[in-house]
């Protein structure tokens, strides 16, 4: 009833006033569905995590007297002799980003209930998450035996270079390899037409999680590796 | 109830998916910069575009209601305090390190003077 008397206001209603009537009278406040709502403030909560990461790696590499090691170096490549600076992180952005554009791909698909591309593009959007996952502990391991970087110290320069890098990239390699597992989960479930009654809402929400950990990427890959 | 929401046509995606890949190959091309402000600027600009886009179009905050978008995009804003807070702060750690390790002013025969010199 209450649903009613609003939606037949909305007409009238631009900017700020649109914000009153969500947000007053006893009633739901953010008219999409319960999950969405629910994902974007994990997300939010999310992005304060990763920002006070990132806000505390900053802190350390400006007051840090040591020179800080050149990232440009350390994630270089030798390909065929000659060296490529940052050669797999970039790769590992194009990766994300892609992987991006196939999960958009998968939630248009889910809301035309096509439910065998939807799934197909998600099941493609965790395959390049995997990867990504591959690629960092490939390069974990090269950073952990070939350039003897710990936690604690490492021989190129200031010590707390290898303690914010195992952090942040540690938890956000953490998150892409659970957003694989969840994305599988889901699109078996579309595969099998679980959603057919309740509809294609969870794909947006996977989606949403899935852009919020290419979304991180992007902050970390400007702060720690270009920077 | 929107009987199904965030229906868009397919061309939209595509056309942010290219953008978002020349948008990495530009920050991926700052690398090759000197050190610099205009470096750091760049690198800015390339990521807020990037994350502009992710978020309004892939994440589909452009057609939500506002009640939403200003829910989880205000909060996000006291962050900025922080953010100024810590760079301040950091500066200030340094400038007392680089004092205290100062070879003049520590004690003779103190090892902590190779901190001084280090730095750049």
């Amino acid at each position: 009833m209450a649903q009613e008397a609003v939606s037949a206001g909305d007409a009238q209603q631009a900017g700020w006033e649109t914000i009153v009537t969500d947000w007053s009278s006893d009633k739901q406040t953010f008219r999409v569905p319960w999950g969405k709502a629910m994902m974007w403030i994990f997300l939010l909560s999310d992005t304060f995590i990763f920002t006070c990461f990132l806000t505390g790696y900053m802190n350390v590499r400006i007051s840090t007297t040591v020179p800080w090691p050149n990232p440009s170096e350390v994630f270089g490549l030798d390909v065929f002799g000659v060296s490529v600076p940052l050669l797999l992180i970039g790769i590992m952005t194009f990766d994300l980003i892609t992987s991006s554009g196939t999960m958009a791909l998968a939630v248009n698909f889910g809301y035309r209930r096509d439910r065998g591309r939807a799934a197909a593009l998600m099941f493609l959007t965790a395959a390049f998450g995997a990867i990504f996952v591959g690629m960092q502990a490939f390069e974990w391991t090269k950073l952990i035996t070939q350039e003897g970087i710990r936690p604690w110290g490492n021989p190129l320069g200031a010590s707390q270079f290898g303690a914010t890098f195992f952090m942040i990239t540690g938890f956000h390699g953490l998150h892409v390899s659970a957003g694989v597992v969840y994305l599988s989960i889901v699109a078996m479930k579309v595969l099998r037409g679980d959603y057919e009654k309740k509809g294609y809402e969870i794909v947006e929400i996977a989606g949403l999680y899935w852009h919020f950990v290419d979304l991180v990427w992007v902050f970390i890959f400007a702060f720690f590796y270009l920077w | 109830m929107a009987a199904e929401g965030q229906q868009h046509p397919l061309k939209i995606y595509f056309y942010i998916w290219a953008l978002l890949f020349v948008f990495s190959a530009a920050s991926y091309g700052t690398d090759f910069l000197p050190h610099n402000a205009f470096r750091q600027g760049l690198i800015l600009l390339f990521m807020i575009l990037k994350a502009g886009f992710i978020v309004a179009i892939f994440m589909h905050m452009a057609w939500e209601r506002r009640a939403l978008i200003y829910a989880i995009l205000g909060p996000p804003i006291v962050l900025l305090v922080l953010i100024g807070l810590m760079v301040v702060e950091g500066d200030y750690t340094e400038l007392s390190r680089l004092n205290f390790f100062s070879p003049s002013i520590a004690p003779a025969g103190h090892e902590a003077g190779h901190g001084a010199e280090a730095a750049h």
